[in-house]
């Protein structure tokens, strides 16, 4: 037994790479990293009683009508025109929900502006009232309806982009978070999504 | 010269990869941490629509999944190809939805309550009607935050 001190052999570990290896290739195939993407709305709350009184008080200049019916045919009723406008082309919608929603003109027939005292602005008169309601029948497509909601958030977005280019000289993506406050306030998004109507049956 | 020109054949000297196992079990952590399976399996078919004007979605602890389209093919033959709602692992019907919105919300954080969200994947061929119904349904649970899930285009 007088033999040297035996050593404790050194651990192979040459392949806890390679172990490693497979659970990170199990890792990768696995994970999914997009995030989700797509339209944020908020819906109204429950209707009630007196909800009904409610909406017959927005005086009709300040509505815009979007409708799609069960053909996917889309038609617009501006205030203060007789006939209602049919779309044909897509990006009509935005420029129609662009100028009702800003009323440039301050026309009589467009929204009524109202004067609002916003941060960073100081006060301004906006079309704080408008309504966007926009109205699908039940046999109207999906990819329809939200090509359409797609093309007024657009409206929106364009306007506040023009309106940040403006008044920071940046676009809106850029703008910090009180900025970003203040335009939105600017142009407040209402998208009203009405009440479900079967015009089949009608 | 001589200095440096004795000894044995020069050769390559190997590559010390003890740290290898090591760089990898970083990256293996970080897809650890931040893989996210899937929780359900699909039973319906969905092909969301396209947009251009789309928002993120942060926080996945804060939204629950409606997935509306037509069952695979497998199921099928059982359940037709009309657009059915799935919710969880199983086809629901629309009076079930006020329930799974109640179950999600008691599953979440007091503090995270009122973020609830709900993202809706439906399938761009679905009829506007069965979306409308689940709205109101929505509606009527309270669960107002909504989002129309899409992809963006180009």
């Amino acid at each position: 037994m007088g033999k040297k001190k035996r050593e404790v052999p050194e651990l192979n570990s040459s392949s806890t790479a390679d172990i490693s290896f497979i659970l990170l290739i199990f890792f990768l195939v696995t994970t999914s990293m997009d995030t989700d993407k797509g339209l944020a709305r908020r819906l109204p709350p429950p209707p009630e009683d007196h909800q009904e009184m409610d909406e017959t008080k927005v005086k009709e200049r300040n509505v815009l009508q979007v409708r799609i019916n069960a053909m996917d045919e889309t038609m617009i009723q501006i205030p203060g025109k007789k006939e209602p406008t049919y779309i044909t082309d897509l990006s009509e919608i935005r420029t129609i929900a662009k100028e009702f929603i800003d009323n440039p003109n301050n026309s009589a027939n467009l929204p009524d502006k109202v004067a609002r005292e916003i941060k960073l602005f100081g006060t301004v008169y906006i079309t704080e009232k408008h309504v966007i309601s926009l109205q699908s029948d039940r046999g109207t497509s999906y990819s329809k309806y939200f090509e359409v909601q797609n093309e007024l958030v657009a409206a929106y977005n364009e306007l506040r982009d023009e309106l940040a280019r403006e008044k920071f000289h940046k676009p809106f993506v850029e703008c910090n978070e009180d900025e970003n406050l203040a335009i939105r306030e600017y142009y407040p998004l209402k998208i009203s999504e009405a009440e479900p109507r079967n015009y089949a049956k009608r | 010269m001589s200095k440096f020109g004795k000894g044995e054949k020069r050769g390559m000297p190997a590559l010390n990869t003890s740290s290898l196992p090591d760089l990898i079990f970083t990256i293996l952590f970080f897809f650890m941490i931040t893989t996210s399976m899937r929780e359900v399996t699909l039973m319906v078919e969905f092909e969301v629509p396209k947009g251009t004007e789309l928002e993120k979605m942060t926080k996945k602890s804060l939204i629950s999944y409606i997935y509306v389209g037509p069952p695979t093919k497998q199921l099928r033959p059982k359940m037709g190809s009309n657009s059915q709602i799935q919710l969880n692992d199983k086809f629901a019907t629309l009076a079930e939805v006020q329930d799974y919105v109640y179950q999600e919300r008691e599953n979440m954080k007091e503090a995270d309550k009122p973020f609830m969200k709900v993202s809706l994947k439906v399938d761009k061929d679905t009829r506007m009607g069965i979306v409308t119904d689940i709205k109101q349904e929505l509606r009527k649970s309270w669960a107002l935050n909504i989002n129309y899930s899409a992809t963006s285009r180009n």
